[in-house]
C-alpha cells in the first residue's frame, strides 16, 4: 500500500515539474488524497474481514454457566465445561488448603497467593487448560497423577501445580487461570 | 529453436496465436536442455509433482462426503472408509500421501543441500522452496484436523496455542484464529475452508518454483556450470523416460503402504473421536513434524520454544549467504560432506526425541540435536569456505565421461543431432 502510493505520487511530482510548476502540483495534490482515501477505505474494509474472524455473537453468548457445587464432598473434583474448555472445581481438603498457604509466593515462577485465588478456602475453582500449549492437566480424577505438588499435572510437556493451581515445575509460564465467578447462592456458583 | 516446426495443421494453427506447444516444448519437452550427468536424487521434484496433483484430486473427491462440522466430521469420515464407494481407498490415498509428500520433499530438500543447489544463481530458486515447505506444514497440519479424532482436536489445540507465546497480543490472536475461546466448530470450519484453498496457492508458488528453475536449469552433481551444447541433453525423452521410471518404483512404494500398511504412519488415538475435556496421555504429531516438536520441548521457555521451532525453517531462507564456499557440489567438498551427513542423522535423531516423552534423556539428546542443527548452519558452513580445501573440479561436465581429448569433438557433434 505504502510503496504503490509513494511510486504514484513520485511518478506524478516529476510529471508536475517538467510541467514548469514549481512545487506541488494538482496532480500531487490528487494523487496525495486519492491514495489516502484508498488507503482508508482498504484499511476499514479490512478490519471487518479481518473481524469476522473473531468470535461470533452466539460464542459470545454462551460465555456464563451455572454449577451446583453443593454436592461436592471435600477431597472431591468435578468438571465443567465453559466457553468449550473444562473448568475445575475442587473442594480442597484440610492438608491441601495448608499446603497451598504455607508456600512462600515469592519462590513461585508465577507469584500469587492462594487466597487471592479463592473466594471461598474450601473451594477451589481453575480453567483446566495448560498455560503452557492448551492440555488438559490430569489430576480430577481418583488415580490420576497429581505432579509433584499434590495438585494437577500436565502430562503433554510435564508441567507440574500444586493445591492452588500455581505452576511449581515445567514448562508452563503461568499459574491456571481462575475465571471470574460469583457464588448466586450458597450452593450455585455462575462462572464467566 | 526459435520456429520448432508442427506437422499437425491444427497445432501450428493455435501455436501460432497461443504458442502453448511451444511453451510446453521449452519447459518439459525436447527443447528444454538438462544437465546430461543428473543422477536418480534429481527425479524427486518431479515426484513431488506427481504427489501434489494426487492430493490435490484425492482431497477434491473426499471433500464431496465429508461434513466440516464438529458432530458430524468423525462419523463422515467413517461413512467415507466404510459405505462410499472406494472411500477407503480415496482417504488413504489422501492420508498417506501426506507422508510421502514429506518424505519426497525432504529428500529433495536434502539433495539441495549435499549438491549446493541453493548457491548463486539459485538463491531465490531455493526460497520459493522453502515458501512450498511451509506452505505443506500449514496444509497437512489443518488437513489432520479435520477428521476431528483426538489427534486431531489436540494437536490443533497444542499448534494454535503456540501463538499465545507472542508478547501482549498473544491470547488475542489465539482467539482469533479459533473463533471462539476454544478450539470448536468455528475453527473446524476455517480449517476446513483453508484446507482446501492452501494447496492451489502451493500450485501458485510451483509455477514460480519452476519459473525460477528454467533461468539457469537444474544444478547437477558435480556443480559445475554447463560450458555449451555438449554437457546438455534435451529433457524430452531422456529425462521425461527416467522420470517415468522413478515413477514407477515410487508408485511401487507408495501402493505397498497404501493397501498393507494404510496405519502404518498414524496415530491410533486418532480414531477416538475429539473429546475436548480428555487430553490424551500422550500427544504426538505426525512423524513429518516430529524434529521441529523437539527443538520446541528442547528449550525450557516457552516464547524461546516457539522462536527455536520457527527459526530452524526461517534459516534456511538465509541459507544461500550462510554457506561462504563457492564450491557446489559435496562431491569436492570432503569435509562439508561429512557434516552434510551429520546434519541428515542429527535431524532423524531429533525425530526420535519429537516422539518420546520430554523426560530425562531425551530432552538431553533433544538439546545437544537442536544445538548441533544452528551450530551447522550458523558455524560450520560460514566457517567451512575458508577452512576446507575443495579437491579439483572437473574441466566441464562431458569431460570426466569422455576419457581422452580427441574424443570430445566427436561427442560435441553427437547430442546436437539428437537436439
Amino acid at each position: 500500500m505504502a510503496g504503490g502510493s509513494t511510486t504514484t505520487s513520485a511518478h506524478a511530482g516529476s510529471h508536475g515539474s517538467s510541467g514548469g510548476g514549481d512545487g506541488a502540483s494538482r496532480r500531487d495534490f490528487l494523487a496525495l488524497t486519492g491514495n489516502a482515501l484508498l488507503a482508508v477505505g482498504a484499511g476499514s474494509v479490512g478490519y471487518a474481514f479481518v473481524d469476522y474472524m473473531n468470535p461470533s455473537a452466539d460464542v459470545l453468548a454462551l460465555a456464563s454457566t451455572e454449577v451446583d457445587v453443593s454436592q461436592v464432598a471435600p477431597g472431591m473434583s468435578i468438571t465443567v465445561t465453559w466457553r468449550g474448555k473444562p473448568v475445575f472445581i475442587r473442594h480442597r481438603t484440610a492438608e491441601e488448603i495448608k499446603a497451598a498457604e504455607t508456600v512462600n509466593a515469592k519462590d513461585l515462577p508465577d507469584p500469587a497467593v492462594d487466597k487471592d485465588r479463592v473466594k471461598k478456602k474450601e473451594l477451589l475453582v481453575l480453567v483446566g487448560v495448560c498455560t503452557h500449549l492448551g492440555c488438559v492437566p490430569l489430576g480430577q480424577k481418583v488415580g490420576d497423577l497429581r505432579g509433584e505438588f499434590g495438585g494437577w499435572f500436565c502430562p503433554c510437556h510435564g508441567s507440574h501445580y500444586d493445591t492452588s493451581g500455581r505452576i511449581r515445575k515445567g514448562p508452563a509460564p503461568a499459574n491456571l487461570e481462575v475465571p471470574a465467578y460469583d457464588f448466586v447462592s450458597d450452593k450455585v456458583i455462575r462462572i464467566g | 529453436m526459435a520456429h520448432p516446426l508442427y506437422d499437425n495443421a491444427l497445432v501450428k494453427w493455435v501455436d501460432h496465436r497461443m504458442p502453448i506447444f511451444s511453451l510446453y516444448r521449452h519447459s518439459l519437452g525436447d527443447q528444454y536442455p538438462a544437465p546430461r550427468n543428473l543422477n536418480y536424487w534429481w527425479n524427486f521434484g518431479s515426484l513431488a509433482g506427481l504427489v501434489l496433483v494426487t492430493m490435490i484430486v484425492t482431497g477434491i473427491l473426499l471433500a464431496m462426503h465429508y461434513t466440516p462440522h464438529t458432530s458430524m466430521a468423525f462419523s463422515s469420515v467413517e461413512r467415507i472408509m466404510r459405505d462410499v464407494n472406494y472411500g477407503w481407498l480415496i482417504r488413504y490415498i489422501h492420508a498417506n500421501g501426506a507422508s510421502f509428500f514429506f518424505i519426497v520433499v525432504y529428500i529433495h530438500i536434502f539433495r539441495g543441500l549435499y549438491y549446493g543447489s541453493y548457491k548463486a544463481p539459485r538463491e531465490l530458486l531455493w526460497m520459493l522452496g522453502v515458501v512450498i515447505l511451509l506452505l505443506m506444514m500449514a496444509t497437512a497440519f489443518m488437513g489432520y484436523v479435520l477428521p476431528w479424532g483426538q489427534m486431531s482436536f489436540w494437536g490443533a489445540t497444542v499448534i494454535t496455542n503456540l501463538f499465545s507465546a507472542i508478547p501482549v497480543v498473544g491470547k488475542g490472536i489465539v482467539t482469533w484464529l479459533w473463533g471462539g475461546f476454544s478450539v470448536d466448530n468455528p475453527t473446524l470450519n476455517r480449517f476446513f475452508s483453508l484446507h482446501y484453498l492452501l494447496p492451489f496457492l502451493i500450485v501458485g508458488v510451483v509455477v514460480l518454483h519452476v519459473w525460477a528453475l528454467h533461468q539457469f536449469g537444474s544444478n547437477n552433481p558435480l556443480g559445475i556450470d554447463r560450458k555449451g551444447p555438449q554437457d546438455s541433453i534435451p529433457f524430452h525423452p531422456y529425462y521425461t523416460v527416467k522420470d517415468m521410471f522413478g515413477v514407477g518404483v515410487f508408485l511401487v512404494v507408495f501402493a505397498a503402504v497404501v493397501f498393507f500398511a494404510p496405519n502404518y504412519m498414524g496415530h491410533p488415538d486418532n480414531y477416538t473421536p475429539a473429546n475436548p475435556l480428555v487430553t490424551p496421555p500422550h500427544i504426538v504429531p505426525e512423524w513429518y513434524f516430529l524434529p521441529y516438536y523437539a527443538m520446541l520441548r528442547a528449550v525450557p521457555d516457552k516464547l524461546g520454544g516457539v522462536i527455536v521451532m520457527f527459526a530452524s525453517i526461517a534459516i534456511l531462507f538465509v541459507l544461500p549467504w550462510l554457506d561462504t564456499s563457492r564450491v557446489k557440489s559435496a562431491s569436492f567438498r570432503p569435509i562439508y560432506r561429512i557434516f552434510f551427513w551429520i546434519l541428515a542423522i542429527d535431524c532423524v535423531v531429533l525425530g526420535f526425541c519429537g516422539a518420546k516423552p520430554p523426560e530425562g534423556i531425551w530432552v538431553i539428546i533433544s538439546r545437544l540435536g537442536t544445538l548441533w542443527y544452528f551450530a551447522h548452519f550458523l558455524v560450520l558452513l560460514p566457517l567451512l569456505g575458508f577452512l576446507e580445501r575443495p579437491s579439483p573440479l572437473p574441466q566441464s561436465i562431458s569431460e570426466p565421461v569422455i576419457k581422452g581429448g580427441g574424443a570430445i569433438a566427436g561427442a560435441r557433434a553427437a547430442p546436437m543431432e539428437k537436439a
